[in-house]
């Protein structure tokens, strides 16, 4: 079981309050994505959840139980650091079994559970290495490992692939989404990365300077952001906003479009605008185009190949169904 | 630039200070090794030739000889055991965060800039002296009998005042080597139900072993020479007669130069042995 309950918990540091008032609420066998800006406060979320950090005010309860007084090791969470945390003068298999070794589990348990968890993370071979001969991919596999060997009641990772190469951080992220249709235990994700948040979450809270934005699935928070900050978060490229005459018409202060549902054309569109950068990927070209009237470039996504060139006068059009209007508050209006 | 060029220019702005480094290494060294086979009284009739290894086999057989290098032992691994233990202790404490950090990290690195002879006679005078000294006011204010500390415990009294001396300097490496762990580290322990000791015993002292390591190897090459300290307190009386001590008695009171430099080439041998053994321990240590 895995259920963690934040009722109105806050944080000051000193004077500071980093996190108001907040409420959340984890499922058992959710997979909870935090994601925010760099000092939005999600890590010290995190922190406070593991016990890393005491709550200023408010109550933590997992599966129930009041655990805001409980230290970190009995809370039944593992977890998972930025930096790995490994233990470096210890071997993988030290590294793994040390949780087991402080719990007190004989020579034998220990070693049967240090192997298994070996055998999911493909770290048999390395077993007798210490953290400093292992790439940067094994020794996240180490950590994830010890922190599996405890068979918690959730896991907490906070931001574990930010250290990552490209590469590899597509390949740990379908690991760990993998571990959690295994394992089925609770998740708890801390990333300041949209892409992550987006792929690996069942759930994502949307954080801004201790505040919750918005709590959805991927696909709720895509299409109905709830305001401003969450719609200009969430996708890749980012929405692009349109305020005075542009808004005017859709009885809004301003309004977003994603860059994906504006279509191109060279004859007739909605707004007139001059190319300025564009990005070929091949499977997707991305354009800058500036219109009249607007300060900021507007970013098209436009699928395969489109044979526009700096300099080029273009037209866009807007998908009518896919703008969002949003008020004076930044609210998106529904 | 030619790396020719550079090369050679580095080579003679580095001359100076390896000229002067060998002479001043090469060149005691080298007298020292003609003395020890040589029969040299200064006041007994000057230099009156050669004598092969007679020195080397009296020096050695003096009973004086092996009790001064037990005591050399006995001090050097006193100060060590003292210096390393409360070297970690304090410096645990100096870690934590508190009012006036600053201040008390300057105050604790003190003893280190005092002289030896300076702090050996604050001690012997103003602490241990056993009419006037604090510890005997302090011991009389318990109605106990004062210690005679440099006679009563003299090898442990030196103890005492080298392991003061050197305290800062054990402190502050072990500090450093602190203060370069991971936090990360200490949490992951704390979540994996390590108690505070295990986290101590696990993590925090194996993160310090090549700081340790260092420490002694450091400590040792200096406290082999330790000398003032005995000369101010107990001029090697009450059995604190070191191997050092006892090669200044061979060549200044016996006036026996020869016999005194083949003393003096032993310690040198003594000092390297100790060296080897612990550079290979370090090298371990750095490896890992």
């Amino acid at each position: 079981m895995g259920q963690i309950t934040l009722k109105q918990i806050t944080k000051n540091f000193g004077d500071v309050q980093v996190i108001p008032p907040l409420d959340l609420q984890i499922n058992d066998g959710e997979f909870v994505v935090f994601v925010g800006p760099s000092g939005c406060g999600k890590s010290t979320l995190l922190r406070l959840i593991a016990g890393l950090e005491d709550t200023t005010s408010g109550e933590i309860d997992i599966d129930g139980r009041n655990a805001t007084e409980v230290p970190p090791a009995k809370r039944g969470l593992a977890m998972v650091f930025q930096s790995y945390a490994l233990y470096p003068h210890m071997t993988v298999r030290k590294n793994i079994a040390f949780p087991l070794r402080m719990a007190g589990l004989d020579k034998d348990a220990q070693n049967a559970k240090v192997e298994s968890a070996a055998e999911v993370l493909n770290l048999t071979d390395y077993l007798d290495r210490r953290p400093g001969q292992l790439s940067g991919g094994q020794r996240q596999r180490v950590a994830i490992g010890r922190a599996i060997v405890r068979e918690p009641d959730a896991f907490l990772f906070d931001e574990p692939l930010s250290n990552l190469d490209a590469a590899l951080r597509v390949n740990m992220r379908l690991e760990i989404s993998e571990l959690h249709q295994t394992l089925k235990t609770t998740m708890i994700y801390v990333t300041h990365d949209q892409v992550e948040a987006m792929t690996m979450a069942d759930k994502i809270v949307v954080l801004q300077a201790g505040v919750i934005e918005q709590v959805g699935t991927p696909l709720e928070l895509y299409h109905t952001p709830k305001n401003k900050f969450v719609a200009g978060f969430i996708g890749s490229p980012k929405m692009n906003f349109l305020h005075g005459s542009f808004s005017a018409g859709y009885s809004a202060e301003s309004i977003g479009v994603r860059p994906e549902h504006i279509t191109v054309s060279k004859t007739e569109g909605t707004w007139k605008g001059v190319v300025g950068v564009s990005e070929h990927l091949g499977s997707d070209t991305f354009l800058y185009v500036d219109i009249e009237g607007q300060k900021t470039a507007i970013t098209v996504r436009s699928s395969g190949e489109v044979g526009v060139r700096h300099g080029d006068t273009v037209f866009l059009t807007p998908d009518p169904e896919k703008i969002h209007r949003f008020d004076n508050q930044g609210l998106r209006i529904a | 630039m030619a790396t020719q060029h550079s090369r050679s220019a580095a080579r003679f702005m580095m001359a100076p200070a390896v000229i002067l480094l060998l002479g001043w290494m090469l060149v005691p060294l080298s007298m020292t090794l003609v003395f020890s086979f040589k029969k040299y009284l200064p006041l007994r009739g000057g230099d009156l030739g050669w004598i092969g290894f007679d020195n080397y086999v009296r020096f050695v057989s003096s009973s004086a000889f092996w009790p001064s290098v037990q005591t050399t032992l006995i001090i050097v691994g006193g100060v060590l055991v003292i210096t390393i233990i409360f070297g970690i202790l304090l410096s645990i404490l100096l870690d934590q965060p508190m009012w006036g950090q600053g201040i008390v990290r300057i105050l604790v690195i003190a003893p280190f800039f005092v002289m030896p002879t300076v702090s050996a006679l604050v001690w012997k005078n103003m602490l241990m002296d056993p009419v006037n000294g604090l510890f005997a006011h302090l011991w009389k204010a318990f109605g106990a009998q004062p210690v005679e500390w440099l006679s009563d415990a003299s090898l442990f009294s030196i103890i005492l005042i080298v392991s003061w001396q050197w305290l800062p300097f054990a402190t502050l490496i072990l500090l450093t080597a602190i203060q370069s762990l991971d936090s990360e580290q200490l949490e992951a322990a704390e979540m994996d139900g390590a108690p505070p000791l295990a986290r101590f015993g696990f993590i925090i002292l194996p993160h310090l072993a090549r700081a340790i390591t260092i420490v002694i190897l450091i400590q040792t090459i200096f406290l082999l020479a330790i000398f003032a300290e005995i000369f101010v307190t107990t001029s090697g009386a009450f059995g604190t007669r070191t191997l050092t001590y006892l090669i200044y008695q061979r060549v200044l009171e016996s006036q026996n130069v020869g016999l005194g430099s083949a003393g003096g080439v032993y310690a040198i041998i003594l000092a390297n042995i100790i060296a080897i053994f612990l550079m290979r321990i370090v090298g371990k240590n750095l490896d890992a």
